[in-house]
């Protein structure tokens, strides 16, 4: 990579994270103001994963996402004030308040939803690319989902009819060491699912899931390949989320050594500390997506909420 | 019209479907290469290709949600369980997810996926391979139910099934599968779902069934004429949407009303239409609403114990005449 493309991808990147940050700075305050409704679940600390991974991405893609799903949506280009207004249960919302967090869908930008049941997306993933491979398109699909959706059966289901058949889909597995308060070395034996890919006749890869041009590399790659009709790949990317794992979970069960050493090379950090952008870009940066937070937040804000009418619609379509 | 098989009524409207509309795709166990556990895709895989009539492993929650994904990327997937009560093993993806991803995407897509699978008892098939789960889909809002009765119904209604842009739960009698019946050959042939078909007319008693309960009580109600009895039979043909309509009417002109239906008797689909119609025909009734379903226990083994459970046409009669 030429020193002007490495700024090039410095900047799309630092950008992507930075404005995941403070998206869900933004919604943590919304919380503790009482006016979010429900929870959400935080992507802090984890943008690395969504940035490199979207970044990888053609506009005629999809993505699979989770009930962690804020920074997948925003990396893929979701609108901001629409996120944000459904995340407050407001009319101008994607779904009109009907989803909330949980069920951010944008099918304009090829985001096949966020999912409340843990794995529940793989499947519904899985089924997208093999519209595509029915199709004889070449969009491909990707899956993001935790180490702990890697227990579930959908998972085991989807990445064997995933290998089988070929299918144009790279599952993205965000290793964050924890299901709620279980630590994954306290539930698996062999604590890397990428190694699981072998038991599928896939590719399995992990890497530093904190390092966004590492995750881009390595995304762009399997991307690649399940394009060109070389099957699924599964990438691990190792990362650690710094909230409990929804706001107000305190997150008690974690040690305060591991928080600090994963907080001393999160994402963000990483990437400044490369020294491929300025100060000023830096700085520059900060300010254009400030404002779009603030006018994404105002807007929320302001957005009336749907009449009661509303639960009645969209049950059934005509 | 021609005298075919329930399942080769089946087979033609997925045949006529699949060669009306490329987006039409069936998936599931057994689907391809054997053409069907109970033969209703016999020949699609040679004609339509392994990626239309696609063999899949064992894995029902991952094969159901796939048809959901491909769903909302604008195919028709026509899903397989070989037996309904694997439902059981898929019902996130069909509860949870496939009727729900329309309501909480706020309206911006639809799933039109057909989960096709056979219902009921009366083969020896015991307690996991005998169930009636209609109603359990029914109680989850966001998905047509659908219990055909015979061979040009079953034809018709999964023709609208297929076209319709909703999740639909077909259910299918596997003690029909084999039995004949005429069916139109028209490839238009479709039947409107919540519209209730009237088989006999009668005065005496309104009978409400689905499924093969339909031809259970039309037996009963040829015994019955004999007696000078007259019955109005309702097939309600879909769950969901419910056809409260016709029942009203009908039961508002005999003043008696017997439900009968296949699945376990309490917290089903007899309850359920005994109390949304209430309001309207309180005052009609000249008899308390009457019901029979499959007893409340498992389904066993042996045909000794299993037959007894299930509603039949003797049951139908006998109760007839205890309301009358």
């Amino acid at each position: 990579m030429t020193k002007q493309e490495q700024k090039e991808m410095a900047l799309k990147f630092y950008t992507i994270m930075y404005r995941t940050r403070r998206f869900e700075e933004e919604v943590f305050e919304f919380y503790k103001r009482g006016l979010m409704p429900g929870l959400a679940h935080l992507y802090l600390g984890e943008e690395a994963v969504a940035a490199g991974v979207c970044g990888a991405l053609e506009d005629r893609d999809f993505i699979g996402s989770t009930h962690r799903g804020h920074g997948h949506l925003v990396s893929r280009g979701a609108d901001l004030k629409r996120m944000m207004a459904e995340i407050l249960g407001k009319e101008t919302g994607y779904s009109k308040g009907k989803g909330g967090s949980m069920h951010i869908m944008a099918m304009d930008k090829g985001i096949l939803g966020a999912n409340g049941i843990v794995g529940g997306e793989i499947p519904i993933a899985t089924g997208s690319a093999y519209a595509s491979l029915y199709k004889g398109t070449d969009e491909v699909t990707v899956c993001f989902f935790g180490d702990s959706a890697a227990n579930e059966g959908a998972f085991h289901e989807s990445v064997n009819m995933a290998a089988a058949w070929n299918l144009p889909i790279v599952f993205v597995v965000e290793n964050n060491l924890y299901g709620i308060s279980v630590d994954i070395r306290r539930v698996t034996k062999e604590h890397h699912i990428a190694k699981r890919a072998a038991g599928y006749g896939i590719e399995g890869i992990t890497i530093d899931g904190n390092d966004v041009s590492k995750v881009y590399e390595t995304a762009k790659e399997a991307i690649n390949k399940a394009r060109k009709g070389d099957g699924p790949t599964i990438i691990e990317c190792l990362t650690y989320r710094w909230q409990g794992h929804h706001v107000g979970d305190p997150g008690i069960y974690r040690p305060e050594e591991e928080i600090a050493e994963w907080k001393a090379k999160e994402p963000i950090i990483k990437l400044e500390a490369l020294n491929f952008l300025t100060k000023e870009e830096i700085d520059e940066i900060k300010e254009s997506v400030e404002k779009e937070i603030q006018e994404a937040c105002q807007f929320a804000e302001e957005s009336p909420y749907a009449p009661e009418s509303e639960a009645y619609t969209d049950v059934f379509v005509d | 019209m021609k005298n075919i098989m329930y399942r080769d009524a089946i087979l033609e409207a997925l045949d006529e479907e699949m060669a009306r509309d490329d987006s039409v795709f069936c998936m599931g166990e057994d689907v391809g290469v054997l053409g069907g556990n109970f033969n209703c895709t016999v020949g699609l895989m040679e004609k339509y290709g392994d990626l239309r009539c696609k063999d899949t492993p064992i894995s029902e929650q991952g094969f159901v949600g796939m048809g959901v994904g491909a769903a909302l990327r604008g195919l028709r997937p026509v899903v397989e369980l070989m037996f309904g009560d694997f439902i059981m093993v898929a019902m996130d993806q069909i509860c949870n997810q496939m009727a729900k991803i329309t309501y909480m995407s706020g309206g911006q897509v639809h799933v039109p996926m057909v989960i096709r699978m056979p219902m009921g008892g009366g083969r020896s098939s015991a307690a996991q391979h005998s169930q009636s789960f209609h109603a359990w889909v029914a109680h989850c809002p966001g998905m047509k139910v659908v219990v055909p009765s015979s061979g040009s119904e079953a034809k018709g209604l999964l023709k609208t099934a297929i076209r319709d842009n909703n999740p639909v739960m077909f259910f299918e009698h596997k003690m029909l599968y084999t039995a004949k019946f005429d069916v139109p050959d028209d490839e238009d042939y479709t039947i409107p779902f919540g519209k209730a078909r009237m088989v006999t007319e009668g005065d005496d008693i309104t009978i409400v069934t689905n499924s093969i309960m339909t031809i259970k009580a039309e037996k009963a109600i040829k015994k019955l004429k004999a007696e000078g009895i007259g019955a109005d039979l309702i097939d309600l043909r879909t769950i969901v949407p419910l056809d409260t309509e016709t029942i009203i009417k009908s039961v508002k002109k005999t003043g008696k009303l017997l439900i009968v239906d296949e699945g376990h008797e309490s917290f089903g689909i007899s309850g359920e239409i005994a109390t949304r119609i209430m309001p309207e025909v309180f005052y009609d009734l000249e008899a308390p609403v009457r019901r029979l379903g499959t007893a409340d226990v498992p389904l066993p083994f042996s045909p000794a114990l299993e037959f007894p459970l299930i509603p039949d046409d003797k049951k139908i009669y006998a109760a007839v005449r205890e309301m009358l």
